[in-house]
């Protein structure tokens, strides 16, 4: 028996797409994604109208998407991170519908609950065997984890699981379970793998960038968390990086044994666990190489669910136990509150990702960021948008000082007694704006372009349209 | 000050501006291209209005081409330009 | 403080913004090396209004002016000292003459503009005549406050290799060391040459301040770290200080001109050492 079929388009007929419906993908391929593109192009060619895409993110490759918006192929777009190319559309006004904004952890809670139900699930997978085990951890398109596609197998109507490696049932090393798979389809490419993953994630080289790392990782140090049993999150941009090459150091420096480190991984979390600062890694999604081979050869290293990583639905969540997380912003106001959605103009260029997840449930919550990006200072009086709400939101690291959540009055205390740059964020604003002038407002229109659900399930802020 | 030759100055990297000068008949023409247009425009125009206000330019075409440059900056990018171009020692 | 000293490149706007935010305790705007002979007016410009409109209140701004061969340094004393930076940085110093010829033109320029702050100098030394010279140099002139060992050039002048060991150069440090404590200034070491070379770093600066030098210039943010670090005292010598001052303290009361800590004899200089170590010790919170 064999749940392989023919073709894409013989997959969709089999699953019985019908207009309207609400189709899903995960993001794991990243920007070396050909899984949605191939999907919706097909879906297109034989005539469907009107669906609801439903993928945890959606990046610059995603670009065709518009023209089957276009098209009123797809009329409703559900996601939890917006590249800069697909954004800058949306936010002209292009969709009808706003586009709904979840967290990594609110997409799979809406799912489950039955708020966004799946009718077809279309998930790469860069291994399968004939009957759908399948896996990211191998094969020439391998991603790593497969964190955010769980949610998708589990809960759809029908699931179509898409592989450009098929090999001999049963996989063994199976993440995703054949009980959960209708249809396999084998495909030549499901994506380009130098756009799936990095070779190597490398810390930052700028100086600015350094120097935040620094002080984030004397706060990390004063904060009275970093002991036996210490977690830690970080993203994988540069500067966030280089805390975790710091800290690193630090432990190892004083023996200090953590328990897990988080994420988005990459090589230098899988340095660390290799040098045993921590016990264990839980991984929703790998961002290079070292990580991908990490996670397919150390069992200390796991592969973990969406739902795990951070529901607020679920029993529990591994963010509710996370000591720290680093975390970055394009914009913040004096009120904490933080801007991952849009630029500096308003145009959408992200999205909340795991951000107000891990704000919620870390005991120490840092924002990272250089103080001015050219000529636009972090620090405004309010965020073109509310991504993730201040009271969730601790410190403010720059490169010309931390600011400190006034709810935490008891981290502030520590940290100016050990004689760290402590500075109120009204003043740091005040610093940025001496540097570049203060701008001027910016007006965005009156089309409401998108919705940031937050975690609780409420619009906590919608994105407009720029004019 | 008279602007005697096409002259540049500055980069196009970021937090710089590219400024070019050329010799005009018709006043002061100002192109402005800016990463920052929205929030900055009239601030830059004003500033570099300024910096050809106290070289005494009358004539003048100049194009910039802003990557985020502080004032500082585009007051010290101008008057390079405006410099070179003018044949005065400096 | 006086432990790190980083090179900026005087054309860079974007760097010339973050100069003093980089952790260093001095920054040094180049005019020299960094920038190429068709920006020299560019990047005289630009540091000129860096230090007008930009606040520098973290660290010492020191300035490496072009050298007295060529047709630039004038022009850049006229430019910078009106904006009355801490220090001037001639490089290629080769004899008190040198240094007097710029101090007499930083004079003129002080007095046409007003400036009544005598602005102190740090002369590059980077040529073997310098090295032997280095005495002279250091006292040549009341504002020479430290002299800088600059090994690239250095090591060109003495036709040898650069080595990340440095043996080539360890007469030349030596030297400079002696001849800066001999004129009561300070003495700074060249920079480490490889940037991704962190522990190559640590050894060459802890090297360094074994012979005796204040502080270590670095032409990469990524070296003032550790630079900072190595040039801070340690834990055993504030300890130490703190047993000095003791004892000092005790001496005087009890009215002994003479008195020893652990069989050595505390005379001035030694007091003087640990006093600079505990204020340093304090500035840095360590105290």
């Amino acid at each position: 028996m064999s749940k392989i079929v023919g073709s894409l388009k013989e997959a969709i007929k089999l699953s019985g797409l019908k207009n309207g419906m609400r189709i899903s993908f995960h993001h794991h391929l990243r920007n070396g994604d050909h899984v949605i593109n191939m999907v919706m192009d097909e879906i297109a060619n034989m005539g469907y109208k009107e669906l609801t895409v439903n993928s945890s993110s959606v990046f610059d490759i995603h670009i065709p998407l518009i023209d089957h918006i276009k098209n009123n192929v797809v009329t409703g777009l559900e996601v939890n991170y917006m590249g800069g190319a697909v954004g800058r559309v949306i936010s002209s006004g292009l969709m009808e519908k706003p586009v709904d904004f979840r967290s990594h952890g609110g997409r799979p809670s809406d799912i489950e609950s039955g708020k966004t139900p799946i009718d077809v699930a279309f998930i790469a997978a860069p291994t399968s065997d004939n009957m759908g085990n399948c896996t990211g951890k191998y094969g020439k398109s391998a991603c790593g984890s497969l964190g955010y596609a769980f949610v998708d197998a589990m809960h759809a109507k029908k699931v179509i699981v898409i592989t450009d490696n098929l090999v001999d049932y049963p996989l063994y090393d199976f993440s995703i379970a054949e009980t959960y798979v209708d249809y396999v389809v084998c495909v030549d490419k499901i994506g380009d793998p130098s756009g799936i993953v990095s070779g190597t994630t490398r810390i930052t080289r700028d100086p600015v960038g350094l120097m935040m790392a620094a002080y984030a990782t004397k706060v990390i140090q004063q904060s009275g968390l970093l002991k036996d049993g210490f977690s830690f999150q970080t993203g994988a941009g540069g500067a966030s990086l280089a805390v975790a090459k710091y800290l690193k150091e630090l432990m190892l420096k004083e023996n200090i044994k953590g328990s897990f480190g988080m994420g988005g991984i990459t090589g230098y979390l899988v340095d660390m666990l290799e040098s045993g600062c921590f016990a264990t890694l839980m991984d929703v999604q790998c961002f290079d190489l070292k990580a991908v081979q990490s996670i397919s050869n150390n069992p200390k290293h796991r592969e973990v669910t969406a739902s795990h990583y951070a529901s607020p639905t679920a029993k529990s969540a591994i963010v509710d136990n996370l000591d720290v997380v680093i975390l970055g912003a394009t914009q913040i106001d004096t009120d904490f509150n933080v801007n991952v959605h849009t630029d500096s103009n308003g145009f959408i260029m992200g999205g909340s990702g795991g951000h107000s997840d891990t704000a919620s449930g870390a005991k120490l919550t840092m924002i990272i960021a250089p103080l001015t990006r050219a000529r636009l200072s972090i620090v405004v009086d309010k965020v073109l948008c509310v991504s993730t709400p201040g009271r969730t939101v601790d410190v403010l690291v720059t490169q010309r000082g931390i600011a400190v959540n006034p709810l935490r009055k008891d981290l502030k205390d520590r940290l100016i007694e050990a004689k760290l740059p402590v500075i109120d964020i009204n003043d740091l604003k005040g610093i940025a704006e001496k540097i570049t002038g203060i701008p001027k407002n910016i007006n965005l229109g009156n089309k409401v372009v998108g919705n940031v659900i937050y975690r609780d399930g409420t619009i906590i802020d919608t994105i407009k349209n720029v004019k | 000050m008279k602007i005697k030759k096409v002259a540049t100055a500055g980069t196009l990297e970021s937090s710089d501006i590219f400024v070019q000068v050329e010799p005009n008949e018709n006043g002061i023409e100002l192109e402005l291209h800016s990463i920052v247009y929205n929030q900055f425009s009239e601030e830059i125009e004003k500033t570099v209005r300024e910096v050809l206000n106290d070289f005494d330019v009358k004539n003048i075409k100049i194009i910039l081409n802003d990557r985020g440059a502080v004032e500082c900056a585009i007051r010290a990018r101008v008057e390079t330009a405006l410099i070179r171009a003018g044949g005065v020692e400096n | 403080m006086r432990r790190s000293m980083l090179f900026m490149p005087g054309n860079n706007a974007g760097m010339l913004l973050n100069a003093d935010a980089l952790g260093a305790d001095s920054v040094i705007l180049d005019l020299e090396d960094a920038v190429s002979p068709s920006e020299k007016d560019s990047a005289r410009i630009l540091v000129r209004n860096a230090l007008k409109y930009l606040d520098y209140n973290n660290c010492e701004i020191i300035i490496r002016i072009n050298s007295i061969d060529t047709n630039y340094w004038k022009k850049d004393l006229d430019e910078i000292i009106p904006l009355k930076p801490h220090m001037i940085m001639p490089p290629k110093i080769s004899c008190a003459k040198d240094v007097q010829i710029i101090a007499d033109y930083m004079k003129t320029v002080e007095r046409r503009y007003s400036v009544e702050k005598e602005i102190s100098i740090i002369p590059l030394i980077e040529t073997a005549l310098g090295v032997e010279n280095a005495f002279e140099i250091a006292k040549s002139t009341d504002r020479v406050k430290a002299i800088f060992l600059g090994a690239e050039d250095l090591t060109a002048d003495l036709r040898c290799k650069r080595t990340k060991k440095g043996d080539e150069i360890f007469y030349s440090r030596g030297r400079i060391v002696t001849a800066a404590r001999a004129a009561s200034i300070d003495a700074y070491d060249t920079p480490f040459t490889d940037v991704e070379d962190e522990e190559g770093l640590r050894e060459d600066a802890e090297f360094a301040k074994g012979l005796g030098f204040t502080g270590k210039a670095s032409i990469s943010p990524r070296h003032v770290m550790t630079i900072n670090e190595v040039f801070s005292p340690t834990v055993e010598e504030i300890e130490y200080a703190k047993e000095v001052m003791d004892i000092i303290r005790i001496a005087k009361e009890q009215g002994k001109g003479a008195i020893s800590l652990h069989g050595k004899m505390i005379d001035a200089p030694i007091v003087e050492r640990a006093r600079q170590t505990l204020e340093m010790a304090k500035a840095l919170g360590g105290v």
